[in-house]
């Protein structure tokens, strides 16, 4: 089914081509005026004369083979940028990652299991941050840690490891801060629920000492929900990372995908949106993966929405 | 564990006394116990039977202290003794030990991401320490005497393997590895079809016995603890209404609400013209009335006194009754059918 | 028969007799507070551009990131321009575009969810395999596509979100819409020959009505979000054109420079309004599945 879905989602990609007003030549060229060389050299890499499924077969392969073609705007080939920028991107999107894992199944188990205090704050910060786009999130995040404090660089990527992660992180806490809410509430929610079931009360009336049951019974059971919302929620950040990346001038896919669109180099959005769908497949294929090893009562492929 | 006859101690394994139990329902304490005590005697079975919003189920509930969250409760519960609701921690969980729980729904109350085998042995490994290879050979011995034969394959499945009735024996054996002194069935078989009862029923009874286990069998069918109990309680609106040998409830019965229920189920021996319902519906503990006999309403027999005191638990015949006009009554409250 | 029909129809009555007010006072205080919210952003939409005490568009670089200082409540944006007038009169585009967006995929959603529920067996399981196809493209990524080929402004951002949250909006719907397929008055009007379109429209679509706004309150704040996303991005409403992404964006050096104030009040309009809309969505749907019990 995500197979599907890949290839669809290619087609429809390619397919913009010629959704755009005008003809193919003047969408690739970006309505720039090319001499004629140019023109012919396009027409053929394209294989603009032939008929359109042909066209779009040479270019799945090509992309298949890592070849998306040349950027118009930087006279690249728009592989080589995207290895460039790939790093980037992924190394923010996992850091966030990593932040939206802990910080929020984490609060989510503690409000879920420790009501009071902690609850309701969990609660009411999950409904504030939930609210709070990335990019408002980034200014106040600049505004706050590296005006005002000083702790973290504002823009651009940095040098070394350490320098990158000093870097990233400001970016990545932006990026996590409304995904955070949803993956804590429902990690409550799950986890509440578990703790209402009735096997539960079967391991309480067998003796089961409280946190091993805890373990075993709540929170292995409560995983299933849990890992489908942060595998989704995750997945969902390789679109908002071009957010982040134009808002913090970090030089990754994101950024240079909305300089290209900016600038209608239409090849480049293209290669980059291909790969971003293709990783937004990738990582809804491992949720659905670890869904059918957590529960023995599915089949793979069958995971309920 | 070696049988004992229940004449022999006259001790009771369980007593309750006054046992009353509030329950928060939105947002206010309501009664669904009031001042129920019962006696429990080491290897007897105690039938427990009511209608739904009886108190049945609660009173097992307190016996094991799974009652929800702020429920509060009053009166005393004593096991071999002790206290129950004054455990806690691991005697508590030892407590647990010896007293094990049954319910309605094998397949819910089974964790369904967990092996048969993880789930019967847990219980052995962690309170009792059991090396896990002795826990999964007394499991494979307690399955064949449930009679689910190949237990080392059934221990690696999952639940959702299992039907129902087999996973009912599954519990029943995991709640029996732990050698309780004390079981309390709460509608063991309603959720399962009629062959299967009667195969969990016969499998129930015979391991009590063997084990010399005492049992509290909580059902809504007269008939079905008059089967295996030897005594019966039954229960409307929260209150125990009568005690009596399970032999003597159908044709000696000492409340009206008892012949009620038995006349109440059809015979199959014999054609009614119509089916005898009890008029009205029952009553959950905090809607009965305070200071009447709750059954009142809806009995044929009854008087304005009735509904002039609540009445007392007298003692009559090596029974209990909670009837004030019993002694007139008697005699004529066989269960009849039209 | 007509009995079960009866009870089809007095719930629907029941709501839209309840209306508005019904719905409302089921949420407790924070959907009051949301909702009064909500109402005084509408209200700025439709005249916030009136009520702006200065010109929004006009530059006056000699007066870039003054300060508030004397008329002005909130002083000055980038290019010397009133920041509160800007603010308000952005409340339009930053309103208008999530409504157009929510519009669009609750209409789309719904129809195709009813479709899908109501013919079952083949077209119920095309539709969703073609649902389950579009749930592979972030709304943001659509826009962004879509703003490279159709060029940048809201209105291409606005369709692309519409059919990225389809999808979304059909899953729920087809839910609600196959359980109330199942109900026995509509087997009874089925029985009577009513046409297929008219117990969609006349009975089923009313009775989902508690769903169907919440869903839509819920997805506002979504929209709205996203939008603010992409005109932030520069692929949404242009610059110079007054709006709560794009002042983010326009205003974003200032931050660095000492000057947070426009850039943080129109974030601070975002969240705001996102809140609101959240915690009211919210509420509406508990209480549209509490309802359905």
């Amino acid at each position: 089914m995500l197979l599907a879905s890949l290839l669809v989602a290619s087609f429809v990609i390619f397919g913009a081509l010629y959704l755009a007003p005008g003809n193919p030549i003047s969408a690739l060229s970006g309505g720039r005026a090319l001499p004629a060389s140019s023109l012919r050299v396009l027409e053929q890499r394209y294989h603009l004369n032939q008929p359109f499924l042909a066209q779009y077969w040479y270019w799945l392969e090509n992309a298949l083979h890592g070849n998306f073609g040349i950027s118009i705007t930087l006279q690249e080939n728009v592989s080589a940028v995207i290895g460039a920028r790939m790093w980037t991107t992924g190394g923010l999107v996992l850091y966030a990652a990593l932040i939206i894992l802990v910080v929020g199944i984490g609060s989510g188990i503690i409000a879920a299991l420790r009501p009071g205090l902690a609850d309701t704050s969990v609660l009411v910060s999950t409904a504030v941050s939930a609210a709070v786009p990335s990019f408002v999130a980034a200014i106040v995040l600049i505004l706050m840690f590296s005006v005002k404090l000083g702790w973290f660089p504002a823009l651009g990527n940095g040098t070394s490891f350490i320098s990158n992660v000093r870097h990233f992180t400001l970016p990545a806490i932006a990026l996590a801060v409304s995904s955070l809410a949803i993956v804590a509430r429902v990690t409550r929610a799950a986890v509440r629920e578990e703790a209402d079931r009735e096997h539960v009360q079967t391991a309480i009336s067998r003796g089961i000492p409280a946190r091993q049951m805890v373990r075993r019974h709540i929170l292995r059971n409560a995983a299933i929900p849990i890992t489908t919302v942060s595998g989704i929620t995750i997945a969902s950040l390789i679109a908002v990372a071009a957010v982040v990346e134009t808002a913090f001038s970090l030089n990754g896919l994101g950024a240079y995908l909305v300089q290209a669109a900016a600038s209608k180099d239409l090849a480049v959005v293209q290669g980059i949106s291909l790969v971003l769908v293709a990783a937004f497949v990738l990582i809804n294929a491992v949720v659905d993966v670890l869904y059918a090893v957590l529960d023995p009562r599915v089949t793979l492929g069958s995971r309920a929405q | 564990m070696t049988p004992a006859s229940p004449s022999a101690s006259p001790v009771p394994l369980l007593a309750v006394e006054g046992l009353t139990v509030l329950l928060p329902v939105e947002g206010v304490q309501r009664a669904v116990l009031r001042d129920v005590s019962l006696q429990i005697r080491p290897g007897e079975a105690v039938g427990l039977v009511g209608e739904s919003g009886s108190g049945k189920s609660m009173t097992a509930r307190a016996i094991d202290r799974l009652l929800p969250r702020g429920a509060q409760v009053a009166g005393q519960i004593r096991f071999q003794g002790s206290e129950v609701g004054a455990l806690a921690g691991a005697q508590l969980r030892s407590y647990r030990n010896r007293v094990a729980m049954i319910f309605q729904d094998p397949r819910a109350h089974v964790n369904p991401v967990r092996r048969i085998g993880d789930f019967m042995t847990e219980a052995l490994r962690t309170n009792l320490g059991v090396r896990a290879e002795e826990a999964r050979q007394r499991a494979v011995d307690m399955l064949s005497q449930v009679g689910i034969e190949d237990g080392q394959r059934r221990l690696r499945q999952y639940p959702h393997e299992l039907s129902g009735g087999m996973l009912q024996r599954v519990r029943i054996a995991a709640a029996l590895l732990t050698e309780p002194a004390l079981l309390l069935a709460d509608e063991p078989t309603t959720a399962l079809d009629v062959t299967t009862q009667a195969e969990v029923m016969a499998i129930l009874d015979e391991l009590r016995r063997e084990y010399g286990l005492a049992m509290l069998f909580i059902t809504h069918d007269l008939e079905l603890a008059a089967a295996i109990c030897d005594r019966t309680a039954v229960m409307y609106a929260g209150q125990i209404v009568e005690v009596r040998k399970s032999e003597l409830l159908h044709t000696d019965p000492l409340h009206p609400y008892t012949a009620a229920l038995a006349a109440a189920r059809p015979d199959i021996a014999q054609k009614s013209r119509r089916l005898r319902a009890i008029p009205g519906r029952p009553l959950s503990a905090f809607e009965a009335p305070a200071g009447e006999c709750a059954f009142a309403p809806r009995c044929p027999h009854a008087e304005p006194a009735c509904q002039a005191a609540l009445p007392e638990l007298v003692e009559l015949d090596g029974g209990l009754s909670r009837c004030i006009r019993v002694a007139e009554l008697r005699g004529q409250l066989e269960a009849t059918h039209a | 028969m007509s009995a079960a029909i009866g009870v089809s129809a007095r719930r629907a009555r029941s709501a839209a007799r309840g209306g508005a007010v019904g719905l409302l006072r089921g949420t407790g205080n924070p959907g009051l507070v949301s909702a009064a919210v909500i109402a005084v952003a509408v209200a700025l939409a439709v005249i916030g551009p009136l009520l702006a005490p200065y010109n929004p568009d006009l530059p006056n670089l000699s007066l870039a990131w003054v300060g508030p200082a004397g008329g002005h409540l909130l002083g000055f944006d980038f290019e010397g321009r009133d920041v509160l007038s800007r603010l308000l009169a952005g409340a339009q585009s930053s309103m208008l575009g999530p409504l157009a967006v929510v519009a669009g995929a609750m209409a789309l959603g719904t129809v195709v969810a009813i479709v899908a529920a109501w013919r079952q067996g083949a077209a119920d399981t095309v539709i969703s395999a073609g649902l389950d196809i579009l749930f592979a493209f972030p709304g943001l990524l659509l826009a962004v596509l879509a703003a490279a080929i159709f060029g940048a402004g809201l209105t291409s951002a606005t369709v692309a979100l519409a059919i990225a949250y389809m999808p979304y909006v059909a899953r729920v719907m087809r839910g609600a819409a196959l359980k109330e397929r199942g109900q026995p008055y509509v087997a009874a009007l089925e029985v009577q020959g009513v046409p297929a379109t008219s117990i969609c429209l006349k009975h089923i679509v009313p009775n989902m009505l508690p769903l169907i706004v919440a869903q839509a309150t819920i997805m506002f704040g979504w929209a709205m979000v996203d939008l603010a996303a992409i005109s932030f991005l520069g692929l949404g409403v242009q610059p110079p054109a007054p709006n709560w992404g794009v002042m983010i964006s326009e205003n974003q050096p200032g931050i660095l420079q000492g000057y947070p104030l426009p850039a943080l009040t129109a974030g601070l309009c975002i969240v705001s309004v996102v809140i609101a809309f959240n915690v009211l969505g919210e509420r509406l749907f508990e209480q549209a599945q509490a309802a359905r019990r």
